[in-house]
């Protein structure tokens, strides 16, 4: 099952589509963004379209959950507030194509929230490539969707020296924007290295968005429906460039926590996650 | 809506006002000078101005004012100092203190008098700051001083704001009915703690916002109601009306909408109908679902109705009761005048009873409903049986009465201190069943006060309880006597 994905020096004739930059640039006179995309051929080798009977698990040989309040039960080291579970009620295929990471307003274990997080720990990893997941992410103040990826020697190296990836992150107070970013040893937390990017009409909770990275040995490259706004290098970053080595994905919806704050008495519960796919490929 | 009293004085009160605001309307010469060509050929229905503005440093051309009847007509005037943005110009509004003769709260109406076309807008949006943290009891849209109606109000009720100006989003449930809306922005504030204070509002305007979301209809606060027990002829309302919708900043935010904006169904409507104002009128026996929906998107809420039909009434009167007035303290009855009873329902809690006053032919009776037990308080006028024998009353009910079905009824007395507690209460139960318990009569309770063993005081005799295993009875001739 090898199947061909060629990006072209296509002229994306978009109105979703502008940085932050652009937009401050743009927002005077009605100018087609045209990008000039870096010209490589990728080769899909894995991914997951989360087909399956309703309410059923994501599929076990690829996935498996984190579960609780995190190692130092302290809230997945930022604070977050709800307790991971692998019940259906937080973590099901729809039956429609998707999987849906579910937080919820519920007393469970001790926590206040409870919601989803897989990953692909010691079922896959990889080194370079695209990584892309088509998303439709939850809303409201507190919520906190997440696409992102940890280094697979995080037990032998622990974070952040072995490195994270977030392809999307964010906040769901402001559902018009997304952020990518990178952390490692000296820039991780606060200081990670990241940038946002926001839609001049829409909202990321309304509709699915596709959501990639294309990571070299020298460069990551993160794109919003296939428009590049941001790409890191190793002079980007005030410390080690640790991504060299495998890389494992996750998909989680954290409840408060150190990045997104609080939720308030106006978020709105159940939110949603919906993944459409996830497609990891290689270049040629 | 309290603040929309005497209406009829806002005309006159609007003169009075024009002659102390900054502007005036110019639309009408504007509709007036261009209206002489004529195309009479496929004559097309009329389009009115699409003019988002309403206030951004001054008035749009089409706009008056009316203050609502009550209010301080002079609270609202233009502030050539503070402004939202770059500018120095806003509207301002003095509160006034509570016992102000100028008028009791600030309140009014911004009109169009031709009418605009705001179908291709989502959302009325301004920005508000006061002069101290406050709560505004109202803001919105649609109020066109059309008495009857206002069909197309969206009501922001509550709102808090404070020192800093922040921007207030309301959304239009339904642009495609407002193809000339002439109700563009109102607001109702009163003292906060019996004192006034000012608020500024600017830029009003109508936008095409692209970043909300979750736009829906809600009805019953959203809850699935469940009704077991309706009866031909209840009436029921589906209220409040809401629109809900997902701010910018993630937040759902509900507003009141006039429930025109909504369309009504039931799905059997032989059980019960609903009509265009949210009003079900149940019909006959039988189970129905009534939703609403909004753009033709199912609302949030519904209602499950079980109607039991034709609910059982008594068909003749309790007997006329024949004792001398002079040996009788009468609680209920219309053969004696009666003690004054504080209520007939506490409505403690956990009491699902329901009671209404009904006749039967010219004789009022009490009639319980859904009855598990219901507190009757005298607390005010307490009665002083003491010198009384007897305790007297008739039921009936159109429920099952074989054993172990009950009827029960406690008296309580607050004794010496004649309050509630305090050690020397005194209270007992008696518990009624077949033979004397049937079930479509009259049943008369004539029990000697003697019976009520526990009940060693009664002369500040204060509560008394209803209870049992008959969810539906109708009482009368509650009285002591000698």
């Amino acid at each position: 099952m090898i199947t061909i994905y060629k990006q072209l020096k296509t002229p994306l004739f978009t109105t979703l589509s502008f940085t932050l930059l652009l937009l401050l640039s743009l927002s005077s006179c009605k100018k087609e963004v045209v990008q000039t995309l870096p010209e490589r051929e990728w080769t899909l080798v894995w991914s997951d379209d989360f087909s399956g009977a309703a309410g059923s698990k994501p599929d076990n040989t690829k996935w498996s959950f984190d579960i609780g309040r995190g190692p130092g039960g302290d809230g997945w080291g930022n604070q977050e507030l709800q307790y991971y579970t692998d019940r259906s009620s937080n973590v099901q295929l729809d039956g429609s194509g998707s999987l849906v990471l579910t937080a919820r307003s519920e007393s469970f274990a001790g926590a206040g929230y409870t919601s989803g997080r897989i990953k692909t720990k010691d079922l896959y990893a990889q080194a370079y490539g695209r990584f892309e997941a088509r998303i439709k992410t939850p809303t409201g103040p507190g919520l906190w969707p997440a696409f992102w990826m940890l280094g697979s020697n995080i037990d032998a190296v622990p974070w952040p020296q072995c490195g994270e990836i977030d392809i999307m992150e964010q906040r769901g107070q402001h559902p018009s924007i997304t952020y990518g970013s990178v952390h490692g040893p000296g820039f991780s937390g606060r200081t990670s290295i990241s940038k946002a990017y926001a839609l001049t009409s829409g909202r990321f909770d309304t509709d699915y968005h596709v959501y990639a990275i294309e990571w070299g040995v020298d460069f990551i490259d993160y794109y919003v429906d296939n428009f590049l706004y941001y790409r890191i290098t190793p002079k980007d970053v005030d410390g080690e460039w640790v991504y060299n080595h495998p890389f494992y994905l996750l998909f989680n919806v954290a409840v408060g926590g150190n990045f997104v704050g609080f939720p308030t008495t106006g978020t709105p519960f159940p939110q949603s996650m919906y993944i459409d796919y996830v497609k990891v490929y290689k270049q040629l | 809506m309290a603040y929309y009293e005497n209406i009829k004085e806002i005309n006159m009160k609007k003169n009075q006002l024009l002659k102390n605001v900054l502007f005036n309307i110019f639309g009408l010469l504007i509709l007036t000078t261009f209206g002489c060509k004529r195309d009479v050929g496929g004559l097309q229905s009329p389009t009115f101005p699409t003019t988002a503005e309403v206030f951004i440093d001054g008035f749009t051309g089409d706009l008056s004012y009316a203050a609502y009847g009550t209010s301080d007509v002079r609270a609202f005037q233009v502030d050539n100092q503070v402004g939202y943005g770059n500018t120095t110009i806003s509207m301002r509004y003095d509160v006034p203190d509570a016992n102000s003769p100028n008028g009791s709260y600030a309140g009014g109406t911004y009109l169009s008098e031709i009418g605009r076309d705001l179908r291709g807008y989502n959302a009325l949006t301004f920005y508000i700051k006061a002069s101290q943290a406050a709560t505004i009891a109202e803001v919105g849209f649609g109020d066109d001083l059309d008495l009857g109606t206002k069909q197309h109000q969206v009501a922001l009720k509550n709102l808090q704001v404070n020192s800093s100006w922040k921007k207030v989003i309301i959304p239009l449930p339904d642009p495609s009915k407002l193809s000339r809306e002439k109700g563009l922005f109102y607001y109702a504030a009163a003292p906060e703690n019996g004192r006034g204070y000012s608020f500024w509002i600017d830029e009003v305007k109508f936008e095409k916002l692209t970043d909300l979301s979750g736009l829906t209809g809600v009805i019953l606060n959203g809850d699935n109601r469940t009704i077991s027990n309706a009866e031909n002829g209840d009436k029921i309302s589906l209220s409040p009306f809401e629109v809900s919708v997902n701010l910018p900043t993630g937040v759902n935010q509900r507003a009141s909408i006039s429930p025109y904006y909504l369309t009504f169904s039931s799905s059997v409507p032989s059980v019960a109908t609903v009509n265009e104002l949210g009003i079900v009128s149940v019909l006959s026996a039988g189970t129905t679902v009534i939703t609403a929906t909004m753009n033709g998107n199912i609302t949030l809420g519904k209602l499950n109705l079980t109607s039991i039909g034709l609910a059982g009434f008594p068909p003749t009167p309790a007997p006329t009761p024949t004792r001398n007035a002079a040996n009788v303290i009468s609680m209920y009855s219309n053969a004696y005048t009666n003690v004054a009873i504080d209520t007939w329902n506490t409505r403690w809690l956990f009491s699902t009873a329901e009671e209404s006053f009904v006749k039967i032919n010219t004789d009022d009776v009490i009639r319980y409903k859904t009855l598990n037990f219901v507190g009757i308080e005298f607390t005010s006028n307490t009665i002083n049986a003491s010198t009384m024998t007897n305790f007297h009353l008739n039921i009936w009910t159109p429920d099952n009465t074989t054993l172990p079905n009950n009827f029960k009824i406690k008296l309580i007395d607050f004794g010496a201190n004649n309050t509630f507690g305090g050690g020397d209460d005194k209270e007992h139960e008696i518990t009624i069943t077949r033979p004397t318990l049937v079930s479509n009569n009259w049943v008369t309770i004539d029990v000697p006060l003697s019976s009520f063993t526990g009940l060693t005081t009664r002369s500040n005799l204060a509560q008394m309880v209803f209870s049992g295993t008959i969810p539906n009875v109708f009482v009368d001739n509650v009285y002591f006597y000698k």
